[in-house]
């Protein structure tokens, strides 16, 4: 009993990465029809930078909770006004290859000043210990992450809800044309929901850097299952993206668990969910159909 | 740019197409030339390897400082008594794939010149440019792979395997771990050809040093989630509960692996860290802090003694970093090539090959060593290294402490069980 919940656990913190970064690419998508192949890399950055305002300036974990989020959304935003949305209007391809080919820029500026070799970073000391809930010791790190997105997460959900601002980029998002129909100005809000992905993903960099190795390639990895993840939500769905997020760390987690006397399964399983969810509900699990034209 | 600066550039680089196309066909000719003691009149080395992705830091552009050291030593070594003084080197870049190294190695061969081969890291890699170069009859050191493969069911006549091998690996961390550390392992390896093959290799040795392998899972590879806490997590319940646990991951996997270990604080419950294959520069990355007190097998370090260390001194005043033992084995087996090139007055491969066979050597990374003839393993002495606590390190890149040297003996005269029988003999 506690080998399962200790693998619930685990699978939800795999999942918390998940979601945040899902989420991000999920309101891109949404508001701007962009796939951002970029979306790993700039994860990368967020973990990078946290590692470089340390080592370099001193700045300690908790600022760089905040420094890099902020720093590469507005990188994020400069980036969309620059060249991005000079594609919008064409094929979506041609931005699928633009984020593809500046993810390519990006890790090789890193890997040409810091190596491939993985960075130190240490757990921030206030969060090193662990938490016992009874059934058993969890690190207090995992606990702060699954309680900050899941926090996150529900802001998220409260701004998009709740608010104004909310509520035209919901409509934006999932029916851009009838929003402008309403005399909404949605080209406004395409660059700051930009960057709020982007500074979404540096987040979870951030996060992810006590835990994980830190290299050029850690975002590369990644985005494979994120893209599988926003596909198995609903391309564009927002709850969907969050959810299937969370889903899939924890698929991953017992697949490990419990399936490893099958590695074929236990290493496929998240694209096998994926071609399941694909035949059984084609626009994802949370996602609407496309009316025909 | 204006009209006739573009002209210009257009005729220098057309010129120097042309002077390329020229030595490219003059290369071709002189190899028939039976009286000819060096090929082309010079000495090339090659130096294959990963020179962008993950592996370019234990190998990449260092080993080819160190090559380039070993020629200048020869070089002073022998002054005008030297084979040659015409001695280059030729790099690229094999990306860790197979296919890419085998055209790089034949490109290599045919069309610049080389005569030996050096480096290679990543087995499956390794194992194609051991096929070229027999199918060309031209030499070549592997250095950075560990397969025991290259000197069992790839071997040839021209390739020899220089540093270390998974068997070295195993006989060193399994056994000496069992023997000194603890009985009881758990093992944890990525789960394709390196890993299984560790794992296999560390079973045997646990086993034969009286130990026990009371748990064993193949993580999934590439492990996309980074997340290996399902396998943390289960080592200290199994019973009888394992003293050490072993982890097979390489690289970033290695640090993940590391990092959540120390997350979960399996130190702390009694379970001991040792890892099969790591390098210096992953001490460096993951700090000593984090890797306190794990053990593993080194085939050479830069601190251990004085003849090391000038070497390591050197080395960094040329490459800003200390050496791994993958630089300092580039840099003995391109030495121990020109000195065989030396010896026997040509660059003629059987010639170089005859010289090398069962040759004894002792130079700054082959401790010891001996080219076997049988199978052209290159064995010397290993060491059983331990991560120093950080309050003990008191200078950049001293990392470990030597527990033990492993003396060639311990491992060169046993065959791998695995292995297929070497049939180079027949060639």
């Amino acid at each position: 009993m506690s080998g399962f919940a200790q693998n619930t656990f685990n699978g939800l913190v795999s999942g918390a990465f998940y979601a945040l970064l899902a989420l991000g690419l999920a309101v891109i998508f949404g508001m701007l029809r962009v796939v951002n192949f970029a979306h790993g890399a700039f994860y990368m950055l967020g973990a990078f930078g946290a590692y470089v305002l340390l080592t370099e300036a001193g700045v300690p974990f908790w600022a760089a909770l905040v420094i890099m989020p902020v720093g590469l959304g507005l990188l994020g935003m400069a980036l969309e006004r620059a060249v991005i949305h000079r594609l919008t209007r064409l094929d979506p391809l041609y931005n699928f290859l633009l984020t593809f080919g500046l993810t390519l820029i990006l890790q090789d500026l890193v890997k040409l000043r810091y190596g491939v070799q993985s960075s130190p970073y240490a757990t921030p000391s206030l969060l090193s210990g662990t938490v016992n809930f009874g059934l058993f010791d969890f690190p207090t790190y995992r606990v702060f992450i699954l309680g900050f997105a899941l926090l996150l997460c529900v802001a998220v959900w409260w701004v998009l809800t709740r608010t104004r601002i909310g509520m035209v980029v919901r409509a934006a998002t999932e029916r851009p044309d009838l929003t402008r129909a309403f005399g909404i100005d949605v080209g406004r809000w395409v660059t700051p929901v930009f960057g709020f992905g982007i500074g979404l993903a540096g987040l979870a960099g951030v996060l992810a850097a006590p835990m994980r190795a830190v290299n050029p390639l850690m975002g590369a990895d990644l985005i494979i299952v994120v893209f599988a993840v926003v596909v198995i939500g609903g391309l564009g769905s927002i709850f969907g993206s969050v959810a299937a997020g969370f889903g899939i760390g924890l698929v991953q987690a017992w697949g490990e668990a419990y399936l490893s006397n099958f590695p074929i399964v236990s290493q496929t399983i998240v694209f096998i969910v994926m071609a399941v969810v694909l035949l059984w509900r084609p626009a994802g699990l949370f996602g609407r159909e496309e009316a025909p034209a | 740019m204006d009209g006739v600066s573009m002209r210009r550039t257009v005729g220098v680089a057309a010129a120097s197409a042309a002077v390329v196309l020229v030595a490219g066909c003059g290369g071709g000719g002189p190899q028939s030339g039976g009286d000819q003691k060096l090929t082309g009149d010079k000495i090339v080395l090659g130096v294959l390897n990963d020179q962008s992705g993950a592996y370019s830091e234990l190998s990449g552009k260092n080993s080819v400082t160190a090559v380039e050291m070993a020629i200048a030593d020869f070089t002073a070594k022998y002054g005008d008594k030297a084979v040659t003084k015409d001695i280059t080197v030729e790099t690229a870049d094999h990306q860790n794939k197979p296919d890419v190294a085998n055209s790089k190695a034949q490109e290599m061969y045919d069309r610049k010149g080389v005569d030996l081969i050096l480096d290679v890291p990543t087995s499956s890699a390794a194992l194609k440019v051991a096929d070229v170069a027999k199918e060309k009859k031209k030499l070549y050191f592997n250095i950075g792979a560990a397969t025991t493969d290259l000197t069992g069911k790839s071997c040839n006549k021209y390739t020899f395997h220089y540093a270390y091998d998974t068997y070295m690996l195993a006989n060193g961390t399994g056994k000496t771990t069992t023997e000194q550390i603890g009985k009881n392992w758990y093992i944890l390896y990525p789960n394709y050809a390196f890993g299984q093959d560790m794992e296999k290799s560390f079973s045997t040795a646990i086993t034969a040093a009286g130990g026990k392998v009371v748990g064993k899972d193949g993580a999934p590879f590439p492990n996309t989630s980074g997340d290996f806490s399902t396998f943390l997590l289960k080592a200290p319940t199994l019973t009888p509960k394992p003293d050490v646990l072993g982890t097979m991951q390489a690289g970033a996997e290695l640090v993940n692996v590391v990092k959540q270990y120390n997350e979960f604080k399996l130190r702390d419950k009694g379970v001991g860290l040792a890892v099969g294959l790591m390098f210096l520069t992953d001490i460096h990355s993951l700090t000593p802090a984090a890797l306190a007190g794990t053990t593993y097998t080194d085939a050479w370090y830069w601190n251990f003694d004085a003849k090391n260390r000038e070497f390591a001194d050197r080395f960094q005043q040329k490459a800003g970093t200390r050496p791994t033992f993958a630089h300092a084995a580039n840099y003995s087996a391109a030495l121990q090539y020109l000195e065989a090139v030396q010896a026997a007055g040509t660059d003629d491969a059987d010639a170089v090959v005859k010289g090398l066979e069962g040759k004894t050597v002792e130079d700054v990374f082959l401790r010891n060593g001996k080219i076997r003839a049988e199978d052209h393993r290159v064995v010397h002495d290993a060491y059983l290294a331990q991560v120093k606590p950080q309050s003990e390190v008191t200078e950049p890149w001293d990392y470990v402490k030597v527990l033990k040297t492993i003396p060639a003996a311990d491992w060169r005269s046993a065959r791998l069980p695995l292995t297929a029988s070497c049939e180079r003999v027949t060639l």
